[in-house]
């Protein structure tokens, strides 16, 4: 009988093809990456992978001796074509077909690409951070285009590096995607005084390459000219096998709340997948993030085999940039109005409501000692808390005192 | 001869809940569990070597602040990623209201 096949082996796809094993799964378990390394962690390339003294080796998620293990069969360099759904079968670069019973689509995002722009660099993978460790030189101009979580974490390494950065970005501000305009406002300053020119509101009307230099036209007439240009812009969903395959799609592979696509026997889990969120009245949301993408997988597998639990993960990002922390938990809307609570090390956590008065988000930048507080929130959220105003501006209330008590001290199984 | 290491006062943590304690030149984080156990761990994070004394205690569950990587503190097992490697542990004393280890 044929067995699981999972198409992407990035971070999603080697959680799910873990969990599968863990949830006792016995049956064949084939995981097929395009790139030709062995699943690895994305988060440090746009981080540690620029920083470090010697390229470093990708931060391996499950190497090929843990893959044969747990007798999962990692194949490297395998490019699918395309999947006969009536059939049941996926069609290989390599001209092999391969049966399956049920199909995983965890295929991640692609940068978006601006259009007509030569000499680009885009950062997905762990070659295009090898590429733009050797080109990030001390004394280089580099600019970078999208004040998201990418391009600000590029401007952060850049500047480590001794480049001289400038960060173009055509909304008002950094961030404006998901993070609440008073934490976007603690980032742009580190940034600006780590000496990164920030331009907010700029559009970009074309680049031009002059030799070994690029310039930036801007609408307003400006030109700036750069060694090197990084766009940080945005991913877009890789639905290219999902489509051919007649998957319905909405901003991404669109998934019911089991991670389960319109065919019986595909599942589609992380970047690429769209999923209605109960914790969010339902709302179909898309999440590029690291912790997304590992509890998706894990629940995608206890779907895959036979649970029913709807998945509800609180969502939670995070970004380090300079000593500065950046976290995320629930859903933030840009421009809402937040509740701040000042944490004894200065650094001022931010919490949003909705109309009703329920938690539906909290985001702060600074000290390490927030991830505690974020979490906390994250729990409260996931409870569908509607905590008073007052307690959460106040410092003295803990977080952990506002949780409704759960029914085990133990949260070792959650 | 192991080394008796005076870390604090079982009344400096509240149940559930982590200090940090530096000694020796070692940084340690001491665990209040529910049910009232002490434990004792080393301080940083296996993953990113963050200190774990700022993390989220619940039940036997220690978080990281920084990646919510997560540990088991009575047995040191990481249990959630990204943390894989196990954190180090000290068995544990408790003499006179305080919270002591042995260091070998």
């Amino acid at each position: 009988m044929p067995g699981i096949v999972i198409i992407g082996a990035g971070k999603a796809g080697a959680s799910a093809a873990l969990a599968l094993r863990q949830g006792g799964y016995t049956g064949a378990v084939t995981l097929l990456g395009a790139e030709p390394h062995a699943p690895y962690d994305r988060p440090p390339l746009s981080k540690a992978a620029l920083l470090e003294a010697e390229p470093p080796s990708p931060a391996w998620v499950l190497t090929p001796e843990q893959a044969a293990a747990q007798n999962i069969s990692l194949r490297r360099g395998a490019e699918v074509t395309s999947i006969a759904a009536p059939a049941r079968r996926v069609h290989l670069a390599d001209g092999t077909t391969l049966a399956y019973s049920k199909l995983l689509l965890a295929t991640g995002a692609t940068p978006r690409q601006l259009p007509g722009a030569e000499g680009v660099l885009y950062l997905r993978n762990y070659e295009d951070a090898l590429a733009l460790r050797t080109r990030l030189a001390p004394q280089s101009h580099v600019a970078i285009i999208g004040g998201g979580f990418i391009g600000l974490e590029l401007a952060a390494a850049a500047r480590q590096r001794g480049a001289a950065v400038t960060l173009v970005e055509s909304a008002p501000r950094v961030l404006m995607r998901g993070v609440p305009a008073a934490v976007a406002a603690v980032i742009a300053a580190r940034h600006a005084q780590a000496g990164v020119n920030l331009l907010p509101g700029v559009v970009i009307a074309r680049i031009a390459r002059a030799g070994a230099q690029h310039h930036l036209h801007l609408a307003d007439g400006r030109i700036i000219t750069a060694d090197l240009v990084i766009a940080g812009i945005g991913a877009a969903p890789e639905t290219r096998l999902a489509a051919a395959a007649g998957l319905a799609l909405d901003n991404g592979i669109a998934v019911d709340e089991g991670l389960r696509t319109s065919d019986p026997h595909i599942y589609a889990a992380g970047d690429c997948c769209a999923f209605p969120h109960p914790l969010f009245g339902g709302r179909r949301i898309r999440l590029e993030a690291w912790r997304n993408a590992q509890d998706q997988g894990e629940a995608v597998a206890q779907t895959m085999l036979g649970g029913t639990q709807p998945f509800q993960a609180v969502p939670w990002f995070w970004s380090d940039q300079y000593d500065l922390c950046l976290q995320v938990t629930g859903l933030a809307e840009p421009d809402a109005p937040t509740i701040a609570r000042h944490l004894p090390d200065g650094t001022v956590l931010h919490f949003q409501c909705d109309a009703q008065g329920r938690l539906i988000a909290a985001a702060a930048a600074g000290g390490m000692r927030l991830g505690k507080e974020i979490r906390l929130a994250g729990m409260l959220i996931a409870q569908r808390a509607h905590p008073s105003p007052a307690a959460l501006a106040a410092p003295d209330v803990p977080l952990k005192s506002l949780l409704i008590p759960m029914a085990t001290a133990d949260a070792s199984s959650s | 001869m192991p080394q008796i290491i005076d870390l604090c006062a079982t009344s400096d943590i509240e149940l559930e809940d982590v200090i940090r304690v530096d000694r020796e030149g070692q940084s340690f984080a001491v665990y209040h569990a529910p049910g009232g156990k002490f434990y004792v761990t080393s301080g940083l994070c296996t993953h990113e070597a963050v200190h774990l004394a700022g993390g989220l205690v619940m039940g036997h569950i220690i978080e990281c602040p920084k990646h919510n990587g997560r540990f088991d503190y009575r047995t040191g097992e990481a249990k959630g990623v990204p943390a894989c490697v196990n954190l180090r542990i000290f068995p544990v004393t408790l003499a006179g209201g305080r919270v002591t280890i042995a260091l070998s």
